[in-house]
């Protein structure tokens, strides 16, 4: 089954949820559709589902027009943020409710069910009330019973935003397996930048109702369109800095010279707005290309892994993704080091005028 | 300021607790330090939250004493033990305005109009409250709201520490890190005793000086953030630290080597002869930052086949397994990484041993 | 869910329509038709205009019914709201307290009116009641039946025992829904427990009790059964309220005078249905902010 969506629009009490929507999913892929809180994915979700008539443009199912047809004539499976179970059901009863509904005979839904909780880790708990679960286990079961289903579409709206991050982690990589395996068309909401890159398959970036971008998940990443793309998929924010290149040299606010190399050797003179992800951006030297950048220190976040610095330069705050565990006081001056192959260029609109060259997306098509 | 120090704490819920797993908080002593930053950190239902009560008052402990600076006050109400705590969920008298919120831990024990006004004044100056002193608490946003919590542990001089218990639970993910950097720089400038609970790592590494990891009413290690992620005492601390966490494979020891499904792992030859000394089961530890890929089996690399690599932008996660046992590298975003068979290099100093989840060392 | 998905819906709804317009709609509009017309008898008929409406406005007995009926509700208020909020604040909070105390309450709920007044006749009956009997027996003379002040002390009593529970009810339902972190969060603050109950409890119970008031007060509006039961509305007219006033005149076949008095009741009705709507719509999004 293959479902297209062909210039989707809402409008709901004159004012704009969606527009202009075009999407083709395919059956067995994997759909993220990434944007910050309120940016239309859960709206987007429900106009697929069929929960809501778009009040412009059409739902194609195998070509057959199917908008507006009620969520109860197709083959749909939803799982939310919420923990959403049967709370006088058992384990067992809430996965198998679906398949009742259908009228399968009692070995196939043992059979489906069991298959089900074993693929969540929830087998030892077939027995037990919601309430009695874990938040995560709650979920695994919500999880279980949209799986069982079977359904041609399924559709999660952020589902492990509201567990804890190591619960998180597991459930992702478990989800993994089960997508891989699947044939339905998965449609993972998501506001993480990093649950998309973990989940891969292919991204649209969605932004106040609108698809901003949209095409393989590591490609979106590596080359974003528009430097709202650029925000939008990445965590901590992408660091942006006004500038123009002006005497065969970048220069990045008031006091950062960059030599025009590589992808920036393409540049014709003008201002631009230049961009840095986090994660390239370093507190310590790394290879003598690097260009020097003092700041001061506001706040070190430690992740265990990682650390975030969040600096100030000339009146733009900047955060630096680093490796490893750096404590630093408040207020104390450091110095960001940063490639300039590793540069956004975008032009005074937000669109992009050059993308970092080095990752091509071919390595990542494991 | 106080030095808070529990004596052989124990407590459990239940009227008369018999076996180790009838306790919420197992027996243990611990010393919180004058103007130190700790945080408690571990899963829900850890025992962190009954720990923090513990020393609050809020909760009487079934065994064991509470010293502050070296006084006993296990058989004091929390309103006699100058503590100040903040909650989940932002507590905010409803009918007061910002400033009556303020004042009220003030006006409770009678201190006098001029010195409520100056140090309202000059707390809500520090949270950056000013301008909303005049309005209604309950009109304001969330992280007001708990700033506002804050304000009220803060105005009091003679507090002996502020505990907090997962405060930023309900604030915007963007508001997060600013009001984690008023809370740091609050601590850096009046050196308060803080004690932070939460279950999200990042925040009590930011937080805390000492992080104190919890799992099932036990601490088991307290550290500086660098202590937990390069010398996890404790298996729990290796996967709980960090993501992912650290790998864990059950092995067996021979001498300069950790055998795990038969591939030797080359040790450290002073841990190869520590494990033969020590009792339980034997486990390896190592972090997937620390794994690299070696072009073949030379030098003790191990043959492993690759499951899977995703692509995280800026680095790989490589997902191997060794015989039965699955393995996660942290590898660099240019590695280029084997379709099937694959060579890893387990570094000698950075690989752990366990005895029963407790580090050999 | 869309309006284009169930148009069905609107069928389902019309067995409601119809059963509102038989049980409401046609008796208010009877009610309507005999206000405006003087009835002799079968055909005889006259159309009067507003003449019954201004001849009820202008009637005394009908304003000492009204003033009377003011006053009983305002007592009752006074009584029930903080009596019920004290009670709910010494109910046990956990533990097999909580049901005892629970079905204690919940035992006047169940009694139906007129077996209520029946009840208190006989319980404060001066010749044989024991409530009646103990107070004479202490020097004290009591009888509702000839002292007004006695019907009244009587009938409130009746309304308080009845009613009382059901405020209670509320706001202890709306104590347990205050998150126990405030309370703890008042003990190291240092809070007294005048002041937990001043900026704590009260603030938060403000939506069930702005409920109670509501209900309380309709239904003392209301109140026909005991005084009827107890006195007939007397001694006197002393306990005649608004409703026992209203049946006195439509048992006396003035028919046209008692639709204007029915149309007027309804109208205060729903004159103060909608002040203490207002005033929970605002309760509503006070909470919300």
């Amino acid at each position: 089954m293959t479902l297209v969506l062909e210039q989707i629009g809402k409008v709901v009490g004159g004012e704009t949820h969606m527009a202009d929507v075009s999407l083709e999913l395919r059956p067995g892929s994997l759909n993220l559709l990434l944007g910050p809180t309120l940016s239309g994915k859960t709206s987007l979700m429900r106009l697929m589902a069929g929960l809501d008539r778009p009040s412009t443009g059409r739902l194609l199912l195998d070509g057959r027009d199917v908008t507006g047809l009620s969520v109860r004539k197709r083959s749909v499976a939803m799982v939310y943020q919420q923990f959403i179970n049967y709370p006088s059901f058992t384990v067992y009863d809430n996965i198998a409710s679906p398949l009742r509904r259908s009228g399968q005979d009692r070995a196939e839904i043992d059979r489906k069910v069991r298959a089900a909780a074993e693929s969540l880790k929830i087998e030892p708990l077939l027995d037990r009330l919601p309430d009695e679960l874990s938040g995560g286990q709650q979920q695994r079961t919500a999880l279980a019973r949209a799986l069982v289903k079977e359904a041609e579409l399924l559709l999660l709206d952020e589902p492990l935003v509201n567990l804890d991050y190591k619960l998180r982690e597991e459930l992702r990589t478990e989800l993994q397996e089960i997508f891989r395996k699947g044939r339905s068309i998965v449609v993972y909401a998501t506001t993480e930048p990093l649950e998309a890159l973990m989940l891969g398959g292919s991204t649209a970036v969605l932004d106040q109702g609108r698809v901003l971008q949209n095409g393989p998940t590591i490609e979106v990443y590596h080359r974003p369109t528009s430097e709202r793309v650029g925000q939008v998929f990445s965590d901590p924010p992408m660091n942006m800095i006004e500038g123009e290149v002006v005497d065969r040299e970048a220069r990045l606010g008031p006091v950062i010279h960059v030599p025009l190399s590589g992808h920036l050797g393409r540049l014709a003179p003008g201002r631009y707005r230049f961009g840095v992800r986090a994660n390239h951006l370093f507190v310590a030297r790394r290879n003598p290309d690097q260009i020097e950048i003092e700041a001061t220190a506001e706040l070190a976040e430690i992740s265990g892994s990682e650390t975030f610095i969040h600096a100030a330069h000339s009146g733009t705050s900047w955060v630096v993704q680093e490796e490893g565990v750096h404590s630093l006081g408040l207020g104390e001056e450091i110095r960001v080091f940063v490639e300039p192959r590793h540069i956004f260029v975008f032009d005074r609109d937000g669109g992009l005028v050059e993308a970092p060259e080095g990752a091509t997306p071919s390595l990542a098509a494991q | 300021m106080a030095r808070i120090e529990l004596k052989q704490i124990a407590h459990s819920y239940l009227p008369k607790p018999e076996a180790e797993s009838d306790y919420a908080l197992r027996r243990h002593d611990h010393v919180w330090r004058d103007g130190g930053a700790y945080a408690l950190l571990g899963p829900s239902g850890c025992g962190k939250t009954t720990l923090l009560n513990v020393i609050s008052g809020l909760i009487q402990p079934t065994e064991g004493r509470v010293l502050y600076d070296g006084e006993d006050v296990t058989d004091l109400p929390p309103q006699r033990r100058n503590i100040a705590q903040v909650f989940q969920f932002p507590v905010i008298y409803d009918t007061m305005t910002v400033y009556e919120n303020l004042a009220f831990p003030l006006k409770n024990r009678g201190i006098d109009a001029a010195r409520i006004e100056a140090r309202v004044g000059e707390v809500a100056e520090m949270l950056e409250l000013t301008p909303y002193l005049r309005r209604r608490a309950m009109a304001l946003g969330a992280d007001a709201k708990q700033k506002i919590s804050l304000g009220r542990g803060l105005v009091r001089s003679d507090v002996a520490a502020i505990l907090f218990d997962e405060p930023l639970t309900v604030i915007d993910p963007h508001l997060k890190w600013q009001l984690r950097r008023k809370l740091k720089q609050i601590h850096e400038r009046y050196h308060l005793t803080l004690i932070y609970v939460t279950h999200d790592q990042n925040e009590a590494l930011t937080l805390a000086d000492q992080v104190a990891v919890m799992v099932e009413g036990e601490i088991v290690q307290v550290g500086t953030p660098q202590d937990l992620f390069e010398d996890p005492q404790h298996t729990f601390v290796g996967y709980f630290i960090g993501s992912p966490g650290m790998n864990i494979l059950p092995c067996a020891v021979e001498p300069g080597a950790a055998v795990v499904d038969g591939q030797r792992i080359p040790l450290d030859g002073r841990l190869s002869d520590k494990a033969g000394t020590v009792q339980g089961a034997l486990e390896l530890g190592v972090r997937p930052e620390y794994l690299s890929l070696a072009e073949s089996g030379a030098n003790g690399a191990v043959p492993v086949a690759v499951k899977r690599v995703e692509d995280l932008g800026n680095y790989k996660i490589a997902t191997l397994s060794l015989g039965a046992h699955t393995i996660k590298a942290k590898l660099p975003e240019d590695q280029d990484v084997p379709g099937e068979q694959a060579f890893l290099t387990f570094p000698p100093e950075r690989t752990k041993l366990y005895a029963d989840g407790r580090l050999v060392a | 869910m869309g309006k284009w998905e169930d148009n069905k819906a609107w069928f389902l709804v019309l067995p409601v329509f119809v059963l509102v317009a038989i049980s409401a709609i046609i008796p208010l509009m009877t009610v309507v038709n005999y206000s405006v017309q003087d009835i002799f008898g079968p055909g005889e008929r006259y159309f009067v205009g507003i003449e019954w409406f201004e001849e009820m406005l202008a009637n005394k007995r009908l304003h000492d019914a009204l003033w009377r009926q003011f006053l009983f509700s305002g007592l009752v208020l006074l009584i029930e709201i903080p009596l019920g909020v004290l009670i709910a604040l010494a109910m046990p909070k956990r533990g097999w307290g909580v049901s005892v105390s629970l079905v204690l309450l919940a035992l006047p709920l169940l009694i139906p009116w007129n077996v209520i007044g029946t009840i208190w006749i006989i319980f404060t009956r001066p010749d044989i009641g024991l409530l009646g009997v103990a107070i004479n027996g202490l020097g004290v003379e009591f009888d509702h039946t000839a002292a007004p002040l006695d019907a009244w002390i009587t009938v409130m009593l009746m309304e308080v025992w009845h009613w009382t529970p059901l405020v209670a009810l509320l706001a202890y339902a709306g104590l347990r829904a205050i998150p126990e972190a405030y309370f703890q969060a008042a003990r190291i603050d240092g809070a007294s427990p005048w002041a937990v109950f001043r900026y704590i409890q009260l603030p938060k119970m403000r939506g069930v009790l702005t409920i109670a008031v509501l209900l309380r007060f309709m239904d003392s509006f209301l109140i026909y059964a005991e005084p009827f039961v107890l006195t007939g509305g007397g001694p006197g007219n002393s306990t005649t309220f608004l409703s026992i006033y209203l049946v006195k005149l439509s048992t006396a076949m003035d028919v046209g005078p008692a639709a204007a008095f029915s149309i007027i009741y309804f109208l205060i009705i729903l004159l103060f249905s909608w002040l203490f709507y207002q005033a929970l719509q605002n309760v509503g999004t006070g909470d919300r902010q």
